[in-house]
C-alpha cells in the first residue's frame, strides 16, 4: 500500500539520484562563489554587479537555486518523515507533519521566486 | 543515511503486526560517531534551508543599487553580522564536506565500520580547519 505521498519525484530512487545531481551542483556554485570572493579582495559594486550581469551566472545561479529547491525539499522531507513520524509523535502524527512540509514547500517555492526576481527583475 | 538505516518506519509493513518491537529506538541505543556526523549533517541542512533566506536577501541588497551594496557591506562589518556569516559558512563548510564524504560513500569508499568512522574523524577534523580558516578570513 502506498502510504508516503509527499516525497518529491515519488519514486525513492530518483529521489535518491536528485539529491546527488543537486549536491554536485551545489557544491560546484560554492566553490565558484567562494573562489570569485577570495580572489577578489576590496570587491566593488561594478565587478560584482558585472558578474551578475553575464547570462551564464545568471543561468548557473537559476540551477543552483532549482537546486536548492529539490535539494531542501528532499531533505527536509526525509527528516520530517524520519522524526515526526507516527513513532515519535502517534497517531496523528500527520497533523503535525503535513504543516512543517507545507511550510518547507512554501519556503521553497518563495526562494525560486524571489531569486529568479532578484536575477531578472532588477 | 545511517540514522536513516537505524529508523525503522515499517512504512507498508506496519498493519501487519503494530506490536512489533522496534529494535533500533535511536533514542535508546549509543550511536557510534559516524551517526552523530549523519546527525550534525542533517542539523546543519536545516540550518543553511533558513539561512538561504538570508543570502537571498544579502544578493537582493548586493545587487539593486551600488548604495544598497554599500548598505550590505557596512551592516557585515558589524560584530554580530561576522558571527551570524561565521556561523552560515560553518554550517556550508560542514555540509559541503560530510555531502563530499556521501558521495564518496556512495561509489563504495568508506562504507565499512572501521572505515566508516576514519571517513567521520577526517569529515569533522577537514570542517575544522575550513571553519577556523573562515572565521579568519571574516575577521
Amino acid at each position: 500500500m502506498v502510504k508516503n505521498i509527499t516525497n518529491l519525484s515519488r519514486s525513492g530512487l530518483y529521489d535518491w539520484m536528485l539529491q546527488r545531481v543537486s549536491a554536485i551542483i551545489l557544491a560546484a556554485y560554492t566553490v565558484f562563489i567562494g573562489g570569485f570572493l577570495l580572489t577578489t579582495p576590496d570587491l566593488g559594486y561594478e565587478q560584482w554587479s558585472g558578474l551578475f550581469e553575464q547570462t551564464w551566472v545568471r543561468i548557473f545561479t537559476l540551477l543552483t537555486l532549482l537546486s536548492i529547491a529539490a535539494h531542501s525539499w528532499i531533505g527536509m522531507w526525509t527528516i520530517t518523515t524520519d522524526y515526526l513520524n507516527s513513532r515519535a509523535l502517534g497517531g496523528k502524527s500527520v497533523l503535525i507533519r503535513f504543516p512543517v512540509q507545507l511550510i518547507c514547500f512554501v519556503a521553497v517555492f518563495s526562494y525560486v521566486v524571489w531569486g529568479i526576481q532578484i536575477l531578472w527583475g532588477q | 543515511m545511517l540514522i536513516q538505516l537505524c529508523t525503522p518506519q515499517g512504512v507498508g509493513t506496519k498493519k501487519v503486526n503494530s506490536k512489533r518491537p522496534v529494535n533500533l529506538d535511536i533514542a535508546t541505543i549509543k550511536l557510534p560517531l559516524p551517526a552523530y556526523t549523519s546527525l550534525l549533517h542533517r542539523i546543519s541542512g536545516i540550518a543553511l534551508f533558513v539561512g538561504v533566506a538570508f543570502l537571498l536577501y544579502g544578493l537582493d541588497m548586493s545587487l539593486s543599487s551600488e548604495q544598497s551594496f554599500a548598505e550590505l557591506k557596512a551592516v557585515l562589518t558589524g560584530g554580530f553580522a561576522k558571527f551570524v556569516v561565521w556561523v552560515l559558512l560553518s554550517g556550508l563548510i560542514y555540509h559541503f564536506v560530510a555531502g563530499v564524504k556521501h558521495l564518496l560513500m556512495d561509489v563504495g569508499i568508506g562504507e565499512g565500520k572501521e572505515s566508516g568512522k576514519t571517513g567521520a574523524i577526517v569529515t569533522i577534523a577537514i570542517s575544522a580547519v575550513l571553519i577556523v580558516f573562515a572565521g579568519v578570513w571574516i575577521w
